[in-house]
């Protein structure tokens, strides 16, 4: 892999309860760029995400077994806090999940509660990273719920980035919206993609082969293949990434 | 097989005939039309009793109105306004019985402001804050116990809470505070306020509860804290039922009896004063209305300040029905956006979605 890695994890394993979700996973995220992580319903891929922001740890019974690396420091051991890791890695949910504040207290709301200064600004400049800026006009002030389901998922966006996060982590962002829709986050992320780290799970081939530079396989909580997107779908390593590749796509 | 059924007498034809799922659907509506009838009939019956209610008590107010004879000694102005006093000045006093009788029912409505006012500003952050604890922190076990046990609160009979405070509390109070007055306003406010408390609790813990955990989510995800989100997001999505809750804990101050007759004092003075003895309307009907000659002024006034009890309960509840609507509406962002001038924004803006 070119580049530094942003995330990497070493060895590790998840359980719910009794139930091994994640069974040592070998991962190397490069900085910036797109990740995909795919594989068939159940294989782990929203544990594993979730691994990364640590929102396991909500999860009663969950328990972590070896490391994640964020820029080299473990995000288990080392004394980063969670609001720190979290205001660093960012989290867009399957189905749009503004708060039901207005457009702007949405976007303000990160930028508050990390205390940050130049509210106006931060939540302005996130706008316009997603285009709701110029869409809305004035309506920053009307409820997000009142906004169609591509803009509030746009909103959610907006809010993360709102405090600067470094990784955005997307678990099957468009698995809620119309193909049109899809098609406009889909171009969101690859404008991102130059800034922030984004890791996105997708049930979706074809978005998974248009939108990602890497592309990550897993099957029954184990990574089966890592490598570049275009070398996982025409040439994969593995005989089990072809089969599940030419059966999705077939 | 076929001419046998079609020389079938129509009643054999519906014996044999219908299949059981027909004659269930039958029987089903049936009950149907039964239970429509027996729900209308209790709806209509709940709300005439109200209005029924309402005349009752209204007729009997009406005399302060219309009646030239119950003029003599007491009309609107009279209760509002001040009167002469017995060593000269003037006075609101209520005096029903003394000659000539004063009714002036202003220190029963400052009376009563007073202990409602003392038993919310007690019970609503009492109540409201077991209910954020409940729901955000508390680990559901914890929760278990909590919620319940608040809830049979609401069970215990106004009458024993009241005897609580006459004979435990209110010694218990003047000593720590050394009041004047052992039974006063505050006394009949933290009365109040245990009577209050189970109700607010539960209408918010339920509010709180029902906050979709994908808004919690979505702000812990942010890298903030329980707190954050409990104040932040969960608060303001569950404002509308607590707001509910509220309104409901002010119908059940302003209309509870017997704690404020046991542990105000029952003095009607008008004085802003916490710790000074009150009397409130509802203790006032309850105690003096049994000695009141029936059909004379102080009947009469009696009925008055019932229909205005009643009156000021029902426009507070409707307030609140609409305010806690509109908060709903808000929060669901059903509220119709209506720009109020073209801003130099939008006409820049390449399109408005
Ligand atoms: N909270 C939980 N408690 C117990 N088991 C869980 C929990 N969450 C997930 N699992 C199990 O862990 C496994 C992996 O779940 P995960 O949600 O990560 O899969 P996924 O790959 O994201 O699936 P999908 O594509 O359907 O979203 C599944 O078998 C699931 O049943
Ligand atoms: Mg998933």
């Amino acid at each position: 892999m070119p580049t530094a890695a942003k995330i990497e994890t070493k060895d590790l394993h998840l359980w719910y309860r009794t139930f091994h979700a994640l069974k040592g996973i070998h991962l190397a995220i490069p900085s910036r760029g797109i990740t995909a992580i795919i594989g068939p319903s159940g294989c782990g891929k929203s544990t594993l995400l979730r691994t990364f922001n640590r929102m396991n740890d909500l999860i009663p019974g969950a328990r972590v077994g070896g490391d994640v690396l964020l820029d080299g420091a473990s995000i288990y051991r080392d004394a980063l806090s969670l609001t720190q890791l979290r205001k660093r890695v960012g989290m867009v949910f399957q189905r749009p999940n503004p708060f039901p504040l207005s457009v702007y207290e949405n976007v303000a709301y990160g930028p508050k509660i990390h205390g940050m200064n130049d509210l106006h600004g931060r939540v302005r400049r996130s706008l316009e990273q997603t285009g709701l800026w110029s869409e809305l006009g004035d309506r920053w002030h009307v409820s997000a719920l009142s906004l169609p389901p591509e803009q509030q998922q746009r909103l959610c966006i907006s809010r993360l980035l709102a405090v600067e996060p470094e990784v955005l982590l997307m678990d099957e962002p468009c698995s809620a919206l119309d193909p049109i829709a899809t098609a406009r986050i889909e171009e969101l992320m690859i404008a991102l993609k130059s800034t922030y780290t984004i890791v996105i799970v997708t049930h979706n081939m074809q978005q998974a082969a248009r939108v990602s530079d890497y592309a990550a396989y897993m099957l029954l909580g184990e990574l089966v293949e890592f490598a570049e997107t275009d070398k996982v779908f025409t040439q994969p390593a593995d005989s089990r990434t072809e089969e599940y590749i030419s059966g999705r796509f077939g | 097989m076929r001419t046998g059924r079609l020389l079938s007498s129509p009643e054999e034809e519906r014996l044999t005939r219908p299949s059981p799922f027909a004659r269930r659907a039958a029987r089903g509506s049936i009950a149907d039309v039964l239970a429509a009838w027996t729900i209308k009939i209790c709806a209509t019956l709940a709300i005439a009793s109200l209005v029924l209610i309402f005349v009752f008590i209204g007729r009997e107010a009406l005399p302060i109105l219309t009646s030239e004879e119950l003029h003599e000694e007491v009309d609107v102005p009279r209760l509002f306004l001040p009167q002469p006093g017995e060593e000269g000045g003037s006075e609101f006093a209520w005096r029903p019985v003394s000659t000539p009788p004063r009714f002036s029912i202003l220190p029963l409505f400052v009376g009563t402001l007073k202990a409602t006012l003392i038993a919310l500003l007690i019970a609503i952050p009492l109540a409201v804050g077991a209910a954020i604890f409940t729901s955000e922190f508390a680990p559901s076990l914890a929760r278990e116990i909590i919620k319940p046990s608040i809830e049979i609160l609401a069970g215990i009979p106004s009458v024993v809470i009241g005897f609580f405070v006459l004979m435990v509390l209110a010694g218990w109070l003047q000593s720590v505070f050394g009041w004047t007055f052992r039974l006063n306003a505050v006394t009949a406010g933290v009365g109040l306020s245990l009577a209050v408390i189970p109700i607010v609790y539960t209408v918010s813990e339920d509010a709180l509860s029902s906050v979709p955990q994908t808004y919690r989510e979505g702000s812990i995800a942010m890298g903030a804290t329980r707190w954050q989100t409990a104040w932040r997001i969960a608060l303001p999505a569950a404002s509308p039922g607590i707001l509910a809750a509220c309104v409901l804990g002010f119908g059940r101050a302003v209309g509870e009896t017997m704690i404020v007759l046991m542990a105000s004092g029952n003095a009607a003075v008008l004085s802003f004063a916490p710790t000074d003895s009150i009397l409130t309307f509802s203790a006032a009907i309850a105690s003096e209305l049994g000695d009141a000659v029936h059909g004379g002024a102080h009947y009469h006034v009696l009925f008055f300040i019932g229909a205005f009890l009643f009156v000021l309960t029902f426009v507070t509840n409707l307030a609140g029905q609409w305010w806690v609507t509109r908060l709903g509406r808000k929060l669901r962002g059903e509220l119709v956006y209506v720009p109020t001038m073209p801003s130099p924004h939008v006409a820049t803006g390449p399109g408005d979605a």
